[in-house]
């Protein structure tokens, strides 16, 4: 099952990732990402591939 | 039959479309042509982390070769698109190539403004990789930094040269510079944030004349003074690349026309993407065009969807979204923060790392824009509220609900 992950040391609170899938990320006081799912399923796959790659800094990841 | 999908440009609008549509599950050959000559590479950073050499280039790539193999993106790089046949479908590159395509997606992007002055060393523009590696080997120089334009790109390259110890010289023909993105108030406390780090601002001047070779430049202003700097920095706005576009019969008037679905006004299957494109956006009822980097993000997405699934067009109306880094300050604007003469501040703008918000209405009363500085979970709920067409007084109450 793929797994999301962030580095929050990468983070920089751009927020894109929060616009891309408003169920699986979020943002903290600090300006920094939260996980709000970690496990998806395939189908899921397509709009977090898009949120992934809308991190102007990479810091997400899909993990399988 | 398998389709073949050519984008012209290599840059984030082009790289993302092309690994967009492999994420909406295209099948045919995606092709990247690119004008320059190295991989793919990401700008924001150019103007910070890389001039800062925090940075090195392999960390600003966009595209590893495995990464285009692993999506089967076939990479034509160092070879600019010179025109476009709409009516053979086929796109001729200047080493005589001609490119067959089912579909076009234009991606060319834009290019900086250059300075109408003739020097032949010492003066900069910030918009390629080339022209970032040009300026930070310049920074190892002594000697002041002249940057010409207080735009987000000026300003990010004096919180960079002045940090890298030059001294730093900003002139800008406005009072306010930064005033005319995000308001006066926040405008103004960015000013004084790059002055209490040692940056020279001449506001309200335009630059004359700059003449003489790097390391002994004269830049002379309006009112006749005269700096002395060693290089200078123009940043003075972009134009978008349509030049190879003339005789194609597209409406390249500032940019590519397009419709709400993000395709080539008056002919077949071209799409346009990125810095490039104006398109029709639904919610402000007029053709824009857009230079920020989430919005290439975006509409790449949106143009992959519609090639994929030309039966069910999505329209492209995002909300506009931009940032800016400088020094340990953050800067996001959404919407437009600038759309009315009256914006309301929420938070606190004073001290060493303030913490606000300025928020615009329209005329009917629904947000219109923010400039957010330092302040990312207030930016998110502005951001939402401003893609739902939310009220600027439920803007604001929820901004001060987060103090």
């Amino acid at each position: 099952m793929p797994v999301l992950k962030a580095d929050f040391g990468l983070c920089q609170g751009y927020a894109n990732c929060i616009d891309a899938a408003p169920e699986y990320y979020d943002i903290d006081d600090e300006g920094v990402v939260v996980l709000l799912r970690e496990e998806i399923s395939e189908a899921e796959l397509p709009v977090l591939e898009e949120a992934v790659r809308s991190c102007p800094v990479s810091a997400l990841t899909i993990e399988r | 039959m398998e389709r073949t999908v050519v984008i012209v440009g290599g840059s984030v609008a082009g790289v993302r479309t092309a690994q967009a549509l492999r994420s909406e599950g295209f099948v045919g050959r995606v092709v990247l042509v690119g004008d320059e000559p190295e991989m793919p590479y990401d700008k924001p950073p150019l103007s910070k982390q890389f001039l800062l050499q925090e940075h090195d280039q392999d960390a600003v790539r966009l595209l590893t070769r495995d990464a285009a193999e692993r999506d089967r993106i076939e990479l034509c790089l160092g070879a600019a698109a010179v025109s476009l046949d709409t009516e053979q479908h086929q796109i001729q590159l200047a080493d005589g190539r001609r490119l067959d395509y089912d579909v076009a997606v234009i991606a060319t992007g834009a290019s900086a403004r250059r300075p109408p002055w003739t020097t032949s060393s010492g003066v900069h523009v910030m918009r390629t990789l080339r022209d970032s590696r040009a300026l930070r080997a310049d920074l190892e120089r002594e000697g002041p930094v002249a940057v010409v334009g207080f735009g987000f790109i000026g300003a990010e390259v004096a919180a960079s040269a002045r940090t890298r110890g030059r001294e730093v010289v900003a002139v800008d023909p406005l009072e306010n510079p930064l005033g005319r993105l995000l308001g006066p108030e926040i405008g103004t406390a960015i000013a004084d944030l790059h002055r209490r780090h040692g940056v020279v601002t001449r506001f309200g001047q335009g630059v004359e004349d700059i003449c003489g070779t790097a390391g002994g430049l004269r830049v002379r202003l309006g009112d006749g003074s005269v700096l002395e700097a060693a290089s200078a920095v123009v940043g003075i706005g972009v134009q978008p690349n349509t030049g190879w576009l003339a005789g194609s019969g597209l409406d390249v008037g500032n940019g590519v026309r397009a419709d709400e679905h993000c395709r080539a006004a008056e002919v077949a299957d071209v799409y346009v993407v990125g810095d490039v494109a104006r398109w029709y956006h639904r919610r402000h009822g007029e053709h824009v065009r857009v230079e920020h980097w989430t919005h290439a993000v975006e509409q790449a997405v949106c143009v992959a969807h519609n090639i994929v699934h030309p039966d069910e067009p999505r329209a492209y109306e995002a909300v506009e979204y931009a940032w800016s880094d400088q020094y340990d300050w953050k800067v996001q604007v959404a919407g437009r923060p600038t759309a009315c003469a009256h914006q309301v501040l929420v938070g606190e703008i004073g001290g060493d790392r303030p913490r606000c918000a300025a928020l615009s209405a329209m005329p009917d009363g629904r947000l219109a824009g923010a400039a957010v500085l330092n302040w990312p979970k207030a930016l998110v709920q502005l951001r939402r509220l401003l893609g739902t067409g939310g009220g600027h007084d439920e803007a604001l109450a929820r901004v001060r609900s987060l103090l």
